[in-house]
């Protein structure tokens, strides 16, 4: 459970999955933050005004899929690193997840990485397609990777070889 | 800001408290720089301390006491130097604390601080694998910190049935691979000279070790990360009311809405007042220096605004689930008040 072991229950994940007419619409972003914390810059990180904290900055963000268009501005600007972007539409068989990373080395395009679900588990190996540095102040990189369509849910964390 | 002359006395060698070691963007509002890295944050206010001809800083001097006569003694270039000034503001910060178990005094147990301290201030790789001992947001913070620098963090460990520091923070280490194991703890630290590995079982809700549940972690360091207690002794030494609120993590000087405490013209802001996030710190101590300058005269058009809109951002940081015990803690201090 979530608050036992940092990991989000199948429940919390329901939760805050797009339905499939939106996912078959291209990339959307998953907002994996399910605690009230005094946090908001996702708010203003979206241009689109696609993520909203009806109350104030304690409360949980909430998407609206419908204005996202998953240009992945949010994945960098989130200081939880709880922003992902998945897009079904890819390809038949394989999907595209955009994800925060933060440790060395980092990984290049066309460059296999062992990927991890949210235990830390290991997946496999799949290919990065792009990697999008977030520059000297924000410092965090966005790496997009294409795995089977059944693991975009799963991978939220990659390994990378020395 | 607002006019007042101030003399920042740092006791380290470079002022910026906690934020110089922190590499992690800030949570809160663009009010506090969220999303902006604490050494960043650390980097802008330091120039701007630098910039400002109302400021002089004075780093590798310690205050050493606040007497009734409003003189403070500091030791400043190996001198005992005393200084009369018309209000004084205590931001110390806080203390880690630590923990009673066997083996607690072999070489290679450090808090989380020092460990921090050694990776992001001095560059040294402080150990090949740690076990973390606390869920809180240090302990979290400071395994991701580990695994960045190249470190293996066994596990992290947590006595409480649940993790008590940011879950987007526990849920970032865990899925690098760190355990987070709550109600757990540690039973000894082992090791020839130093410490080679650790003891840890789970424990029950009276939190006594379950047996059978004992597992070996080897490791080459131990880091605590069980709690901060507010540095008060200065405002203990000057006569300041104290009151014990748990809620705020130990005594704390009695403050008013102003964060001006029992004694006439000394303020407290930050940790010292109660341990809570680094934002709300900041804020604290802007606010202080904000009612210090208004009590000085010095009212700008500017100066209420500046003061409400603190309080504001105050109200916001702690008003949430997050901020529960931090307000219970501030209503309990308020009962004190006379």
């Amino acid at each position: 459970m979530l608050i036992s072991d940092g990991v989000p229950t199948i429940e919390d994940i329901i939760k805050i999955t797009p339905s499939d007419e939106r996912f078959a619409q291209g990339p959307v972003a998953i907002v994996e933050c399910f605690q009230e914390i005094p946090c908001n810059p996702c708010v203003k990180a979206c241009k689109r005004g696609a993520i909203a904290m009806p109350n104030d900055i304690n409360d949980i963000p909430v998407i609206d899929p419908e204005l996202c268009n998953g240009c992945s501005l949010c994945v960098s600007l989130c200081p939880g690193l709880a922003i992902f972007i998945v897009d079904k539409t890819y390809s038949k068989e394989m999907a595209l997840v955009k994800l925060p990373y933060e440790y060395v080395p980092v990984p290049e395009a066309s460059q296999y990485v062992t990927v991890l679900n949210r235990a830390g588990e290991v997946l496999g190996d799949y290919e990065v397609v792009k990697v999008m540095s977030g520059g000297k102040v924000n410092m965090t990189y966005t790496i997009s990777l294409t795995v089977p369509q059944e693991l975009v849910m799963e991978v939220r964390d990659i390994k990378v070889k020395e | 800001m607002l006019g007042a002359k101030v003399l920042l006395v740092e006791r380290d060698d470079i002022p910026g408290g906690q934020l110089v070691k922190q590499t992690h963007k800030f949570f809160g509002s663009e009010k506090q720089y969220a999303g902006d890295r604490a050494i960043h944050i650390a980097q802008m206010l330091l120039d701007n301390v630098e910039s400002n001809p109302n400021i002089e800083v004075w780093t590798n001097s310690t205050v050493l006491g606040i007497y009734e006569d409003g003189v403070v003694t500091v030791e400043h270039d190996e001198k005992h130097t005393k200084i009369m000034p018309k209000r004084v503001i205590i931001s110390t910060g806080a203390a880690e604390k630590f923990l009673g178990f066997p083996g607690n005094d072999l070489p290679g147990i450090y808090g989380a601080g020092a460990v921090q301290t050694l990776m992001n201030m001095n560059g040294v790789k402080p150990a090949e694998r740690v076990l973390m001992v606390g869920a809180g947001n240090i302990g979290l913070i400071v395994s991701y910190q580990l695994k960045q620098a190249g470190v293996e963090v066994a596990a992290v460990i947590e006595g409480m049935p649940t993790i008590g520091g940011y879950l987007v923070h526990a849920s970032k280490i865990r899925r690098a691979g760190i355990p987070v194991l709550t109600r757990h703890t540690i039973l000894e630290a082992y090791g020839d000279n130093k410490v080679e590995g650790a003891k840890i079982a789970e424990i029950d809700e009276k939190w006594q070790p379950i047996p059978g549940t004992e597992r070996d972690i080897p490791c080459d360091t131990i880091c605590l990360a069980v709690g901060l207690s507010p540095l008060t002794e200065l405002a203990w030494q000057a006569g300041c009311k104290m009151a014990y609120i748990r809620e705020l993590s130990g005594h704390v000087p009695i403050v008013n809405d102003d964060l001006e405490t029992t004694v006439d013209g000394i303020y407290c802001a930050g940790d010292v007042c109660g341990i809570e996030e680094a934002s709300a710190a900041m804020v604290e101590g802007r606010l202080a220096g904000i009612n210090a300058a208004l009590s000085l005269g010095y009212i700008t058009s500017e100066a209420e605004e500046l003061r409400k809109n603190a309080m504001d951002e105050l109200d916001e940081l702690r008003s949430g689930e997050m901020g529960n015990h931090i307000r219970n803690g501030l209503e309990k201090l308020s009962g004190y008040r006379t």
